[in-house]
Order: structure tokens, then sequence, then C-alpha cells
């Protein structure tokens, strides 16, 4: 696994500032770079995999431990 | 087809032997170009809002800066109530639960059973009790608080770092008499629905809110 350059805490947020975190994190890194995100909202398995597929960045992991969510995303 | 053409493109493309090859060909072609253009194409929405209540003021940012966040181009259009979310101070947004009977009415405290009652007032208690407008504000800006949800302000912000363009309906500002100070100075134009209408034409999501 790739080191992991930047990450995310959107742990107790809600639709849709999870994605929106995420979006201001990796605008400002570097292609090919690893951001890790966490969150506690359900809704945000399937809107990261919308966002990655949409974007072009790629969802390398996207687990489940509990009620949290960890998300791992390589930058196009 | 002309027989002209056909010998143009059969000399064009080698491989080429019959009017249908042609056709077959020009079709595959076409599909892949489009194709090309498609996914090379920037998706775009424009949203007509036209609400200014609390509640109603989220769908149209969660939205906007959500699309925002995946790349797309957003243009918003604010008429009439809606044009109320771009004034300065959106802190004193209220939602009427009166004649709004979708709407749950809940407790943000307390045991959970208690938070589980949804409280059914009758209209006449809710458009008599004064405050009560107020009161209920109060309650459903605790329970998004309390949910992790975003403060409309917030989401209107990360809307403009987001670069969505924030258009204004002139005509409501004369009509409701305000004047143009009371907005956010990030408002990209005033203009009227002619202006605003070629925008929504071109986009591939139109919505009104």
């Amino acid at each position: 696994m790739s080191e992991i350059a930047a990450t995310v805490d959107a742990s107790g947020l809600n639709c849709p500032l999870p994605i929106l975190r995420t979006r201001k994190a990796i605008k400002d890194m570097q292609a090919g770079e690893v951001l890790e995100v966490v969150s506690t909202d359900p809704g945000s398995v399937k809107d990261m995999a919308s966002f990655c597929e949409q974007t072009g960045n790629t969802l390398l992991a996207s687990n489940e431990s509990g009620e949290r969510y960890v998300f791992l995303i390589r930058k196009a | 087809m002309g027989k002209t053409n056909l010998a143009e493109r059969q000399q064009a493309i080698p491989g080429i032997a019959s009017e249908s090859d042609a056709d077959a060909w020009f079709e595959r072609r076409f599909n892949e170009c489009f194709e090309a253009r498609e996914a090379a194409k920037t998706p775009s929405m424009s949203i007509v809002v036209t609400k200014g209540t609390l509640d109603w003021a989220y769908p149209p940012f969660i939205l906007a800066s959500s699309a925002a966040a995946l790349g797309w181009e957003v243009s918003l259009f604010f008429t009439f109530y809606g044009l109320g979310l771009l004034k300065k101070d959106v802190d004193d947004l209220e939602i009427s639960p009166l004649g709004n009977p979708a709407m749950p009415m809940k407790m943000p405290f307390g045991p959970g059973w208690f938070r589980a009652i949804d409280w059914k007032i009758p209209n006449a208690v809710m458009g008599n009790v004064p405050g009560f407008e107020k009161l209920a504000t109060s309650l459903m800006k605790k329970t998004m608080h309390d949910k992790g949800v975003a403060s409309v302000e917030e989401l209107r912000t990360a809307c403009l770092e987001a670069d969505v363009k924030m258009i204004a309906c002139q005509m409501t500002v004369d009509l409701f008499g305000w004047s143009m100070d009371d907005f956010i100075p990030e408002v990209r134009d005033w203009v009227g629905a002619a202006s605003f209408l070629p925008t929504a034409q071109r986009s591939d999501v139109s919505l009104f809110i």
C-alpha cells in the first residue's frame, strides 16, 4: 500500500460535507498521492465511489469498521 | 447516395467495397467521436432557486456544492423568495411548520422515547401561539447541528469556493424593495429570465427548486 500523503477526518459530518472536504483536500495534492478519508456517515460509502468515478481519481479502498468508514483515494 | 460519393469514400478509406460497408464505417466512427466528445465534456447543471425558508435553502446548496465537487459547472438563478438566500446574513432564515404537514416535529433533546415522538400540533395552535416559528426554527437548527449537517452559510461558502455561479433576479430586488447592498458581493450578475434561460438550455441537468 502506498504511503498516505494526507488525511481528512470527516467524522460526525453529514452529506455533502465529507465529499466537499475530500474535494478540498485532493485539490492541493500531487497526482499519484494517496488521501485517507475517515467518515461516520453511512451515505458517504456510495457517495465516495461516485465522487471517484466522476472525478477520475482511484478509490483504492473503502473499509467499514463499526460505525467508521475509511477510504483511500489516489489522485489522478 | 451518389456514385461519385461512394467512389470518393472508397478512395479515402481502404477496405470499403460497398455502400453498406461505408455506412457501417460511418456509424462506427460517428459513435467513437460522439463518445469521445461526451467523455471530454464537463457536465453542467443549472437550478432555479425560488424558496427562501431554512428547509428549502438546503436542496439547492447541497446539490450545487456536490456537483461542483464532482467537477461540474454549476449556475444558480435566485428569484422571488430564493433571492433571500443571497443576503449577507442568512442566519435569520426560518422554518414554518404551519401548513407544512410533511415536516416532522421532534424534540432534539431528552431520552430516546421522547425524541421519537412526532408531535402532531394542530394548525390552529401553530398559527396562534406567538413565536411558534422561532421555536420550530431553533429546534430544527439544533437538530441539524447535532446531526453534523452543515449550516446554510457553510454550504453557500463551499459553493462559492468551488466557483458555483450565483445569478440574481433583477426584478425581484425591485419587487420586494430590497437594495443591492443587502446581498453578498459574490453575486455574478443581476439579470432577468431571458438571460438565464440560455444557460439552462445548455445544461445537462436543469432543476427548479
